[in-house]
């Protein structure tokens, strides 16, 4: 099951450093961060049916 | 694809047949049009089981040029019990070793050597020539011991008129035209079928937007009988790169050209030496044994059975070759279909049976097109984020384990397991789930051989540490026992924690159920529904 209730431990920590990753890199480099932290983050997930909610999910607009 | 010019072995040449000179169209039980692997082995199939069969090819032999090398476990034990496997392995690579670079890195390499205790290897390489010469020479062989098999080379069906009981053939030949009546026709005729455009039926699937320079080189060199397999090679010979070991020190070599090309340019030797020399640097000397650029789909027939029309191989299916799908897939359809047609014209099974063909077939030929789809998105990235992925994966794999296993150059052939079979009965929990019903049958090693080769040419029932009758008779046919007790490769691959075991296996040796102990009424149920009789 998808966890959808609150569940970092510092939310606030852990965005500002989703965001100051970024700092100084090119739009290009960007998007391959992003990806290699979204493989890496799903090989943490690991469960496919799990992994195919957070997608469906994604993809909604909100 | 390149058509073939010239013939790399000639086997049927054109021969007149006394039906040339009949007023009235003469009459065959069945004919299998085309003599490729898939119609070769088809007609050997039925052959050996007795039906007479009639093989029409336009050529009257093999043309020149590799295609398929890489030939898969099953697809052996196939052939052996064609009787066509000896030579095969004899003159055949056996490989075990992949590896897969990036730029100039080793990502990581796999090896495909099964357990032990098969007869077979995970593959051989061997070029389709052989292959198919191969199979040619076990029909000669067949024939030489009665088997009704008939070869007519140079026959190419023009004209096709199919009708509930069979179909009327127009054939041409160098001394004109001719026409035959058949009960059955099977349709072995490769991708661009003739047959299926001239019953106006689809095939409809994916183009993939790439190109494929295939060279095969002869040299003397000491590289490893692996498979090796670049992204993004630092030599700069294409998008991506293959070498693969042949026999008669013959190499694959393929290299991914991207979309836009000029064809004939890209042919010109000149130009195909400059990028095999990037690869294997300037010291080797090779030549040149046969060139072609390819462009790869992945597509299928809505069915495989039109009435008293069947088709079987690429005529049905295509793939690309990332995976060595194609072929080996063809021999599965062969395997299938031989005993269901064989049992359906001598009155033993419904004509229902045949529509299991094309079910379990049409689910063999899903699966090929998804592994083969998926390993030729990640080979050819077909946007700039799935490029974007691909290339995150594999900067990853030089350092992540994990990262490795979605690295995809081609998921290679294993059989296809007929899960949701209608003709599938009861399966038992304590068994491990490699041979539940609808899986091929694992090989084994037993005191007087090799299981495979024990099961008979009918339905087998293989019993382990079980009471069983010797033979049983059901659905009119005499059903014999093979009893073994267990070893441990048979405990690993058909007990699991059951004490005894009792399997009903296919003629094409899959199982089509199992049980703990001996129930006569079960058997004679599960009998009745592996021939398609409810
Ligand atoms: C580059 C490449 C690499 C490949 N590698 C592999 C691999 O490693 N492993 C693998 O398993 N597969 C591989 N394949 C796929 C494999 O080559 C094909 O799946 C296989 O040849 C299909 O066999 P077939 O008998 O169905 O068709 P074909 O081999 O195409 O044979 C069809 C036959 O029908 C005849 N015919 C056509 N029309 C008529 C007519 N009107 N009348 C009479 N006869 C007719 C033709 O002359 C021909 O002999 C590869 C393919 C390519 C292109």
């Amino acid at each position: 099951m998808l966890i959808t209730a609150p569940n970092l431990s510092r939310p606030d920590d852990s965005y500002a450093r989703l965001i100051a990753l970024h700092d100084g890199l090119s739009e290009d480099e960007s998007h391959a961060l992003n990806a290699r932290l979204i493989l890496i983050l799903m090989n943490q997930i690991g469960d496919d049916a799990v992994l195919a909610q957070a997608m469906e999910l994604a993809k909604k607009p909100t | 694809m390149t058509a073939h010019s010239t013939l790399a072995f000639t086997l049927y040449p054109y021969a007149r047949s006394a039906d040339q000179d009949r007023a009235e169209p003469a009459y065959h039980k069945v004919v299998v049009v085309g003599g490729g692997p898939v119609g070769l082995a088809m007609a050997l199939d039925l052959g050996l089981r007795g039906v007479p069969v009639l093989v029409l090819d336009d050529n009257e032999g093999v043309g020149e040029g590799s295609r398929a090398i890489c030939f898969s476990k099953r697809c052996l034990e196939i052939c052996d019990r064609l009787g066509a496997a000896g030579p095969m392995m004899g003159k055949g690579v056996v490989w075990n070793v992949g590896k897969v670079f990036h730029d100039d890195r080793l990502l990581y390499e796999f090896n495909l050597s099964p357990e032990g205790g098969h007869a077979f290897p995970a593959f051989i390489n061997l070029q389709q020539p052989y292959f198919e010469k191969y199979l040619h020479d076990a029909i000669l062989a067949a024939q030489a011991k009665g088997s009704p098999i008939e070869m007519r080379g140079g026959n190419r069906v023009t004209q096709v008129t199919p009708d509930a009981t069979g179909a009327t053939l127009q054939i041409d030949t160098r001394d004109g035209p001719y026409s035959l009546r058949t009960d059955w026709l099977v349709a072995c005729d490769g991708a661009r079928s003739p047959l299926r455009g001239m019953l106006g039926l689809n095939f409809d699937g994916r183009v993939f937007e790439d190109n494929f320079l295939i060279a095969d080189v002869r040299m003397q060199a000491s590289f490893p009988t692996e498979r090796w397999f670049w992204f993004e090679p630092h030599f700069k010979s294409g998008a991506s790169a293959l070498l693969h070991k042949q026999p008669d020190d013959v190499w694959r070599i393929d290299f991914q050209l991207g979309w836009d090309i000029d064809r004939k340019a890209e042919l010109d030797p000149a130009k195909i030496r400059a990028r095999v020399d990037a690869m294997l640097g300037p010291d080797v000397s090779y030549d040149l044994v046969w060139t072609s650029i390819y462009t790869f789909q992945c597509r299928r027939m809505d069915r495989f059975r039109h009435g008293r029309v069947l088709f079987a191989g690429d005529s049905a299916h295509q793939v690309s070759p990332f995976g060595a799908r194609g072929a080996n897939s063809g021999l599965q359809d062969v395997d299938n279909l031989g005993w269901k047609l064989a049992a359906v014209m001598a009155g033993q099974a419904p004509d229902a049976l045949l529509d299991s063909y094309d079910s379990e077939r049409v689910h063999g030929a899903d699966e090929n097109i998804l592994n083969s789809s998926r390993a030729t998105d990640f080979i050819t990235p077909k946007s700039k984020v799935s490029k974007l992925f691909r290339d995150a994966v594999l900067g990853l794999a030089a350092t992540l384990p994990f990262a490795r296993t979605i690295v995809n150059s081609g998921r290679l052939s294993v059989p296809c397991t007929y899960d949701g079979s209608t003709l599938n009965g009861p399966d038992h929990a304590a068994m491990p789930p490699r041979s539940r019903p609808g899986s091929a049958c694992p090989d084994a090693p037993t005191p007087e051989g090799w299981l495979l080769n024990r099961l008979t040419q009918g339905f087998t029932l293989l019993t382990i540490d079980a009471h069983a009758p010797d033979s049983l008779t059901a659905q009119g046919q005499i059903l014999p026992r093979l009893a073994l007790t267990a070893t441990p490769e048979l405990t690993a691959r058909y007990l699991g924690q059951a004490k005894s075991a009792i399997y009903l296996i296919r003629p094409d040796h899959h199982v089509a159920a199992r049980w703990e102990t001996y129930d006569e009424p079960a058997v004679t149920q599960a009998f009745a529904r592996a021939l398609g009789k409810e």
